[in-house]
Parts: structure tokens; C-alpha cells; sequence
């Protein structure tokens, strides 16, 4: 197995009296695309936090490779519309980058032509590209992208996809992204974490998506659908604690 | 031209040429109405400085810098919006700083002159302090400048690429505190974030780059000053806000000029 880029074993976030996260772990390797999948509220954005150092989890450990360098991919950017700035110098507030290097960063994710456009004039989809573009002047070693098709058309998220896995390819990095969309997402990754406060199960997406628990987590149909069904394997009551009754599902990679 | 018109001018230029990009970034990141909070608050740094018979610059700024320190803890500690945190230190500390002003009966105190300033009274000891602290500041701006963007675009990217923000946001904080403690004596403290924000918002709609923003803010602030002045020598008006209502007049011609494409 190629080095390990992150661990993160047992990690306990609360906010407010919620249990956000409770015992979720996490490895990425080098070279390898780990997707976070699971339903809205299981705590998948709060485990991103936790890798980048944004958030200090109360219990348990993360652990990076020794300068590691990060590129990371925020879920949308919103600059004021009063500030003017171009895709060229938004490029540019990385430390030592000239407009040869945006303009390849820029060519890596098929975005050259605009460079010199208002950051607030181009569309979704050119946004993604830039955010990713950004990431990649930082030389990642691990790259984080949360939610990196969002805003992009159907057929642009397959392109997307199919471009951070030349990436991957290319910089030799490790790639953790998070991801509601099943069926993409599975074509694309070599390891899934299915999460749900915890992690429910994990492995090969194969794998996975013949687990139990992962069919329990979203439901039967979830293998041949590519739109996301919201099925949990337990209910909520209204103050968000779990309802027991209905007995979790434990898959073999299941670790509580 | 008279010494006290000469002090006045090289007073306002410096203060508009600070003004300018430091101004932007309050327009940027929409801290408008903090700026006006820390100004208000400079009143009760007068009253603080008279007090402990220190020098009022140094008082004002430090009161403007724990009143900001307040304003972050109180944040973080409870629910009441910024906005509303806001108008209740803004008016508190005006308040609490003309109730301390009155209990001192033995000092004279030119109130007007600290509420709308008093740019023609302005000293040589006065305009070193203005010219000085207005150096300090752009000269800090020069290394804070592209951290300072990169924390207005978006916070949480700049800290994983391993910027202090915490501590760029604390000296953004502080850089303001120093303007206004500078302005207070050229336009007063109700007007300080007038000047801040009036030639950013008119150069806005013209500039191309965060540069030309900053730059074309300092151009329109400095006319601004000499417009303001010259209607005060010819018509009588008060300095400080004849200053204020020429940036806003450039404000508004602002968009009689034809955008470039």
C-alpha cells in the first residue's frame, strides 16, 4: 500500500448539544480517490473541517503526513460584488504564482479562456474549474473537494469526475472529496466511506454498494439510481436524537 | 497661502490617501457600520485621554482597538445579531464618552469640534501625529495587502493555505482604529467612515482591479479634500463636512460617467 497522506480515528464532534460525529474514521493513501457519501446532516462536511485543522474535534485524532500540502476546494465561493477581481488574480493570491502558471493551472481543468473575466461574470460550472485550478497551484499532495459538482450540469459532473481522476494521475496525490451523488461518484473513486455520524461502511465501490448497510443507508434503488434518495436507516425525533426501535444494519466494515 | 490652511490641506491629504485602500477593504468586506462603531467610540477615548492626561491620538486609538476586542468576544458569546451588538456599543460609547466629557468641569472642551472635526485648527504637533500615523498605516498596508484580499475572499481557503487570519483580521482592526483615531480631528467622529467609504464606493464602479479601487478611491479622496476646503475658505462653511459633501457629490457624478466597457 502506497504511504498514508491522513488518518483520522474516533473522531467525537458535538455542536450544541448534537452529536455531529461520533467515532468517524478516515485514511487516504497516496494516489488514491476516497469519496465521502452520505445523507444530509450525517456530519460529512463537519469530518472535511476536521481533516483541513478548521475544526478541533473533542475526541480523537487527526493525523497528517508532516507538511503536508493541501488543495483545498471550498463548496462555493461568494465574493462582494464591489470587489473587482479577475480569475487571474484571484489565481494570483497564492503566494508565487505569475500569469503563466494560472494560465497552466488554468489549461489542467479546461478553463484558459477566462482568465481575464470578472471572478463574478463566469458560470457555475467555470467556477468549479477555477476553485479546482486553485487547488492544484498549490501542488497539492491532497487534494479537498467538498462538494466539487456542485452548480454543474449532468453531463459536466461526468466530466468533472472524470478529470479529478486525471489528476490524481497526474500529481500523484491523494483525493478526498465529499459527494451526495451516488451513481457518478461510483465510477470515479476507489474507496467509498459511507457515512452517517459514524462510519457505516466503507471499501471498493463494488463492494460498498453490495453492503447492507449500504443499501440500508439509501435504500434498494440507490445502485441504479444516479439522483440521490433520501432514506435513512433510522428515524429522527424532533429534538434529532436517533429512534430506536428499527435495529442498525452493520456491515463488515462497520466498526461500532 | 496662511499656515493653518497649509496644515489643513497636507492634514487631509494624508488622510485621503490612507483612506483609499483602507476604505476599500471596509467596503469589501462590509464593515461599514463597524467602522462607524469604532468611531463613535473615539469620543469616549477623548474623555479617556482627558482623564489620564495622555496624548488624545494614542488614547483614541486604543479605546478604538478594546472596543473592537469587546465587540469579537461579545460575538462569540451570545446570540444578539452584529448589527445589533453594533448600534448598542455605537451609541452606548458616544453616550457613555459626552456623559464623561461633562463630569469634567476643569477642561475645556470644544465638543463640536470633536463630533464634525476641526481640520482648520489643526497644529504642527497635530499634523505630525496625522501624517505619521497615516504613513504607519499605508506602510503596513504594503506586506497586509495580499493576505488582506485572500482572508475577503474567502476565509477558510486562506487559512488552509496557511494564513494567520485570526491575526490579518486583528490588523485590519487595529489599521482602522489608527485612521480613525487620525480622522477624528479633520472631519469628527460622525463623519470618520464617510471618508472611508464615500471615495471607495465612487471608484468602485470604474476600476478594473482591487489596485485601481484602492487607488482610484485615494485620487477621489484627495479631491474631495481640496474641493471641501476650498468651499470653506470662500463661503465660510465648516471644513469637515464641506469635505463630506464634495466626496459625496464625486460619488454621485460617479455614475454619470460612462462605464468602460
Amino acid at each position: 500500500m502506497s504511504e498514508v497522506l491522513l488518518r483520522l480515528d474516533d473522531i467525537h464532534v458535538r455542536f450544541a448539544n448534537q452529536n455531529v460525529l461520533e467515532g468517524a474514521q478516515l485514511q487516504v493513501h497516496r494516489g488514491e480517490i476516497v469519496t465521502l457519501i452520505g445523507p444530509n446532516g450525517a456530519g460529512k462536511t463537519t469530518l472535511v473541517r476536521a481533516v483541513l485543522g478548521l475544526l478541533k474535534p473533542d475526541r480523537g485524532q487527526v493525523w497528517r503526513k508532516p507538511k503536508l500540502r493541501v488543495g483545498y476546494m471550498p463548496q462555493k465561493l461568494h465574493v462582494d460584488a464591489t470587489l473587482p477581481l479577475s480569475v487571474l488574480r484571484f489565481l494570483r493570491l497564492v503566494p508565487g504564482v505569475d500569469r503563466a502558471r494560472a494560465l497552466a493551472a488554468l489549461g489542467e481543468v479546461g478553463a484558459e479562456h477566462v482568465i481575464d473575466s470578472p471572478l463574478q461574470k463566469i458560470s457555475g460550472g467555470e467556477m468549479q474549474r477555477v476553485l479546482l485550478a486553485r487547488a492544484l497551484l498549490r501542488e497539492p499532495e491532497l487534494l479537498v473537494l467538498d462538494e466539487p459538482v456542485q452548480g454543474v450540469d449532468v453531463a459536466g459532473q461526468a466530466e468533472l469526475y472524470r478529470l479529478i481522476g486525471v489528476l490524481r494521475d497526474r500529481y500523484d496525490c491523494g483525493v478526498l472529496m465529499v459527494s451526495h451523488d451516488l451513481h457518478l461518484v461510483m465510477s470515479a473513486t476507489d474507496q467509498v466511506v459511507c457515512l452517517n455520524r459514524h462510519v457505516c461502511c466503507s471499501g471498493h465501490p463494488e463492494q460498498v454498494s453490495s453492503d447492507p448497510a449500504f443499501v440500508e443507508l439509501f435504500g434498494q434503488d440507490a445502485r441504479s439510481l444516479a439522483i440521490y434518495h433520501h432514506q435513512h436507516d433510522h428515524s429522527h425525533d424532533l429534538h434529532g436524537s436517533v429512534v430506536t426501535g428499527k435495529p442498525h444494519v452493520h456491515g463488515p466494515n462497520c466498526k461500532h | 497661502m496662511p499656515d493653518f490652511l497649509l496644515n489643513a490641506l497636507l492634514a487631509g491629504l494624508a488622510l485621503a490617501l490612507v483612506a483609499g485602500p483602507l476604505g476599500s477593504f471596509v467596503v469589501w468586506r462590509r464593515m461599514a457600520y463597524f467602522g462607524d462603531t469604532l468611531s463613535h467610540a473615539a469620543l469616549f477615548g477623548v474623555a479617556l485621554g482627558l482623564m489620564l492626561d495622555v496624548n488624545l491620538t494614542l488614547a483614541v486609538t486604543v479605546g478604538c482597538v478594546l472596543l473592537a476586542l469587546l465587540l469579537v468576544t461579545l460575538q462569540q458569546r451570545q446570540p444578539l445579531a452584529s448589527d445589533t451588538l453594533l448600534g448598542i456599543l455605537a451609541h452606548s460609547t458616544l453616550s457613555l464618552g459626552l456623559v464623561s466629557l461633562s463630569f469634567m468641569k476643569d477642561v475645556r472642551v470644544d465638543l463640536m469640534g470633536y463630533l464634525f472635526g476641526d481640520l482648520l485648527a489643526v497644529g504642527p504637533s497635530d499634523l505630525a501625529w496625522i501624517v505619521g500615523g497615516s504613513a504607519l498605516v499605508l506602510l503596513m498596508l504594503i506586506p497586509l495587502w495580499r493576505p488582506l484580499l485572500a482572508i475577503t475572499v474567502h476565509e477558510e481557503l486562506a487559512k488552509v493555505e496557511g494564513l494567520p487570519v485570526a491575526g490579518i483580521r486583528l490588523a485590519l482592526m487595529l489599521l482602522i482604529a489608527v485612521v480613525i483615531a487620525v480622522a477624528m480631528k479633520i472631519v469628527g467622529v460622525l463623519l470618520i467612515t464617510s471618508l472611508l467609504i464615500i471615495p471607495a464606493a465612487a471608484a468602485q464602479r470604474h476600476a478594473r482591479t482591487p489596485e485601481q479601487m484602492a487607488f482610484g478611491a485615494s485620487v477621489l479622496g484627495i479631491v474631495a479634500v481640496c474641493l471641501g476646503l476650498t468651499l470653506s475658505w470662500f463661503e465660510d462653511t465648516p471644513a469637515g463636512p464641506s469635505i463630506v459633501v464634495s466626496a459625496a457629490a464625486l460619488f454621485l457624478l460617479s455614475f454619470a460617467w460612462p462605464k468602460r466597457a
